[in-house]
């Protein structure tokens, strides 16, 4: 899987390039709107994280670029902006998501690994980590075959922790990606514990081969049993 | 006191002095006048009377006397000194039973061989009617003149004026953040034609000057974000390597939780801004009923954990017009902080009516200061980690679409109520 990442801000490029060739894809990356034409009009990408504001052009400028030349890559635009209209824009114009700053590693992991699996799918979606089977479209999650009742949290939560198998999930990251934008109070830890504990009983209950492991203090961790 | 009646005060005032002032000398004037005149007119008949006696010059001739005048014989030395002399007197009239104030002219004069004195008089106005007369005119004078000045007030002051109150009722009416000029007001006159343009100077400064600060806060609020997301990814990414001693570990997700907050704020500072600078401008018909089922249902696990009871109730079904996503951020929040703001078992009731929605629970605590609590930054004692902003924006877009917003505390329940403004949100 070779991902680029175009971003002007270096800090920030390192550590998503960091934390994407821990999920052992290979990583590119552009610092420029220049660099990044170049790169995307010789090589192939199996996805590509845009910024949109970059030193001599337009993110979305070079997505149509890409859709000029019918070139299908998966791109997720990351922009500073929250606004509804780019939003619009750059899925009109063919991104598949839209991810603002600033994000967790942890949500970045798993909006690349839904596109990526989407498209390898096409449509037919099934998370698989062990005997753990995930069906995002029907909601319905199986344990050697057998349904486990999830309620809608806990759902949301199970399919986070598949995309990020084997990463550190903070408690932030987890709280967002729940409860989504525009919280204000709801971050409330004791809330997650609770959803957790629930799930992780559920999870032992079906004998599942997956285990959350709390990672004390600092968050959760989805390991093999 | 209004500008009218300060003129009035002003006016009447002086006029008064002048008056006072001014009467005085014309009285002296007028008797100077009839002064001149009675003398003129005495000298007159001291001609006529010595022409006549100067005709026939025997003494008993000459002492007939017929009229205003007196003749008696005089020695001829005395008689040579005496100059003509006019003088205020009074004599006794038998008629009138009085003393009559009278001007009399003293000369003399030579009859064939012998002298005579004559007094020739005129009767006066008397002093005290001229004063009374004079002094009734004047009253009479003043009435006339205050009342015209009122007259004059009323009807050409106030035509005058009409573009100083159109101005002054524009200025009290505008509102920076609605970023409109002040309407124009026409004027003949230089003084209010400078007044609008001071006022119409003053009013674009302050647009500008508020909206440079609107857009500040967004871009503010945007440039953080990047290094937000460094903090944040860079702080997880040492997390994640594991290798850290437990007590490193904790500190460093201590600092992830204060990035957190931050981001919040920003999130909520920025989301506030955009109300503000109305950036959710496409509006449709929205059902206020399904929005309140899908808030209920996202938050109803939270509800559940804190065994918390919502009860829902629709008495009509509510749709406006209006922004999808603010209208559910405006719900959510409002549940979101009955639910978290809720005793343990506690309960929250939603009521939606056609004009209305009310969203009451269980308090933990006293009645919140009603004033402050839309307040940017306003925090009810316990939640530290809250933002202190769920309620301005709440508020901000309440006035974004002319909704009203009203916090009630009664029976040991906070209650919310936003009420619909029906008839005018249609114009946003």
């Amino acid at each position: 899987m070779k991902i680029l990442i175009v971003e002007d801000e270096p800090a920030l490029l390192q550590a998503v390039k960091t934390s994407l060739e821990k999920e052992a894809y290979k990583v590119e990356t552009a610092s420029d709107f220049d660099t990044a034409l170049e790169k995307i009009s010789i090589y192939e990408y199996d996805c590509i994280l845009l910024d949109i504001m970059l030193p001599g052009g337009s993110g979305l400028e070079l997505l149509g670029e890409l859709k000029e030349a019918e070139k299908t890559e998966n791109v997720i635009i990351i922009s500073a902006k929250d606004s509804i209209d780019d939003k619009i824009k750059g899925l009109e114009l063919g991104a598949d998501d839209y991810l603002t700053k600033p994000f967790h590693i942890a949500e970045l992991n798993a909006r690349v690994k839904a596109v990526l699996r989407r498209k390898k799918m096409d449509g037919k979606e099934s998370l698989d980590v062990n005997n753990v089977r995930l069906y995002l479209n029907d909601r319905q999650v199986f344990i050697d075959k057998i349904p486990l009742n999830l309620n809608r949290k806990e759902f949301d939560l199970l399919n986070y922790f598949l995309l990020n198998n084997g990463r550190l999930i903070t408690r932030e990251a987890l709280a967002e990606h729940v409860w989504g934008d525009n919280i204000d109070q709801a971050d409330n830890f004791d809330f997650i514990y609770y959803q957790i504990k629930n799930l992780r009983k559920k999870l032992q209950a079906a004998s599942a081969e997956i285990e959350i492991q709390a990672v004390y203090g600092v968050g959760y961790k989805l390991v093999d049993v | 006191m209004k500008l009218q009646n300060q003129s009035i005060k002003y006016l009447s005032i002086s006029i008064f002095v002048i008056i006072s002032i001014w009467a005085p000398i014309f009285y002296y004037n007028i008797q100077d006048e009839i002064h001149d005149s009675l003398d003129a007119g005495l000298e007159n008949q001291k001609i006529q009377v010595i022409r006549q006696k100067l005709s026939d010059t025997s003494i008993t001739q000459i002492l007939q006397q017929q009229g205003n005048y007196y003749i008696q014989p005089l020695p001829k030395a005395e008689a040579l000194v005496i100059m003509d002399r006019f003088q205020d007197t009074s004599i006794y009239l038998p008629a009138n039973k009085e003393q009559a104030p009278m001007r009399m002219l003293s000369t003399a004069f030579q009859a064939g061989d012998n002298y005579y004195a004559l007094k020739v008089w005129s009767s006066v106005v008397e002093e005290d009617d001229l004063i009374t007369d004079l002094f009734w005119a004047m009253v009479w004078l003043y009435i006339v003149l205050i009342i015209s000045i009122i007259v004059i007030n009323n009807f050409a002051l106030r035509r005058l004026w009409r573009p100083f109150y159109q101005i002054l009722a524009h200025l009290k009416a505008y509102r920076v953040e609605k970023d409109q000029p002040l309407p124009a007001v026409r004027s003949k006159t230089d003084e209010f034609r400078e007044l609008q343009k001071a006022a119409d100077l003053l009013t674009e400064h302050a647009r500008a000057v508020f909206n440079s600060q609107k857009q500040f806060t967004e871009n503010a609020s945007h440039e953080l974000q990047t290094p937000l997301a460094v903090i944040t990814n860079k702080t997880e990414l040492l997390l994640e390597k594991g290798d850290l001693e437990q007590q490193t570990a904790v500190e460093l997700t201590q600092i992830l939780g204060i990035i957190h907050h931050l981001k919040q704020l920003n999130k909520s500072l920025l989301l506030l801004s955009k109300i503000e600078n109305k950036q959710f401008a496409e509006n449709k018909r929205v059902s206020i009923g399904q929005i309140c089922h899908e808030v209920l249902e996202n938050l109803e696990p939270y509800a559940t954990y804190k065994s918390v009871q919502i009860n829902f109730e629709q008495l009509s079904p509510v749709e406006l017009e209006i922004n999808q996503i603010l209208v559910h951020i405006l719900v959510s929040n409002l549940v979101k902080n009955a639910i978290f703001h809720n005793k343990e078992k506690g309960q929250i009731h939603v009521l939606l009516q056609e004009d209305k929605l009310e969203v009451s629970n269980t308090a933990t605590g006293e009645a919140l200061d009603g004033q402050a609590i839309f307040k940017r930054f306003y925090k009810g004692g316990s939640s530290q980690k809250s933002t202190g902003l769920g309620l301005s924006i709440i508020a901000a877009i309440c006035k974004r679409y002319g909704f009203k917003i009203q916090y009630q505390y009664s029976g040991q329940m906070h209650n919310f109520t936003v009420y619909f403004n029906t008839n005018s949100h249609n114009q946003h």
